[in-house]
């Protein structure tokens, strides 16, 4: 499944749209400590978290994860929102839980009915 | 690519907002230069942590990477307190940082094992009230 695809599945609201949607998604990703992620996070992965500064921006650039969503009806703060647009990255939201949005992800990226 | 493209960046202490900036500019040049996105992403989460701990516990520096075909150099020179027990600071989970960097997400002591993990060399040279230099090596 691609980004572009995720975006369209109406599953998440759209917060930003990044450069090169057409990626695909490699798996999802739960972290909200951004040490761990950093380390961790999967290169490709759609990061689930609920934490929404600028740093989470950076963090999602160079560890090279294709998109980020925030759970629990977490916002991007306003430094963190210019930051999405400048660099291009494509932020999704949603009022559920972390486990439930990364499920939603896994159960497309499988193929399976939601 | 003859000789190594050298790049060179100064690190404001106490700043968060701009802490990432110089990994993602190095991240954008080495991806023009056609490095591979694997290599790309080693050089860029090191570097970042790197970046970090520079903004966290010191009073600044400066970060030179020099790119060549077989290898990407980073070195990462800091002014400030120096680090005292090596070792122990190498240890995931083992951290210093302060709890405003904690409440930012960080500070969970693992920038040094990432920065280890991601590398094929890392050397750190530390003088305790002078300052700490780590030098990391990316092979290609």
């Amino acid at each position: 499944m691609t980004v572009q695809e995720l975006l369209d599945s109406g599953i998440f609201t759209v917060v930003n749209v990044g450069e090169n949607p057409e990626r695909e998604i490699t798996v999802p990703f739960c972290c909200d400590l951004l040490s761990i992620a950093m380390g961790r996070a999967p290169a490709g992965c759609a990061w689930v978290t609920v934490m929404g500064n600028m740093n989470t921006l950076a963090v999602a650039t160079l560890a090279d994860a294709s998109c980020i969503i925030m759970a629990e009806g977490a916002l991007l703060d306003e430094a963190a929102m210019k930051k999405a647009k400048d660099q291009e990255i494509t932020v999704m939201g949603t009022e559920l839980p972390i486990f439930d949005a990364a499920l939603q992800i896994y159960q497309k990226l499988k193929g399976q009915q939601v | 690519m003859d000789e190594a493209i050298v790049l060179k960046y100064g690190i404001s202490p106490d700043d968060f907002t701009r802490a990432g900036e110089a990994s993602s500019d190095v991240k954008g040049k080495l991806k023009q230069l056609g490095v591979s996105p694997e290599a790309v992403r080693k050089v860029a989460i090191a570097m970042y942590e790197g970046e970090i701990n520079m903004v966290i516990h010191a009073k600044g520096g400066e970060i030179t990477v020099e790119i060549t075909p077989s290898e990407i150099k980073m070195i990462l020179a800091d002014v400030g307190p120096g680090i005292p027990d090596v070792e122990q600071a190498m240890k995931a989970g083992y951290s210093t940082a302060p709890d405003e960097v904690r409440s930012l997400g960080f500070g969970a002591g693992m920038g040094l094992p990432n920065m280890k993990k991601y590398t094929d060399d890392m050397r750190i040279d530390t003088t305790i009230g002078v300052g700490t230099t780590i030098t990391m090596i990316v092979r290609l």
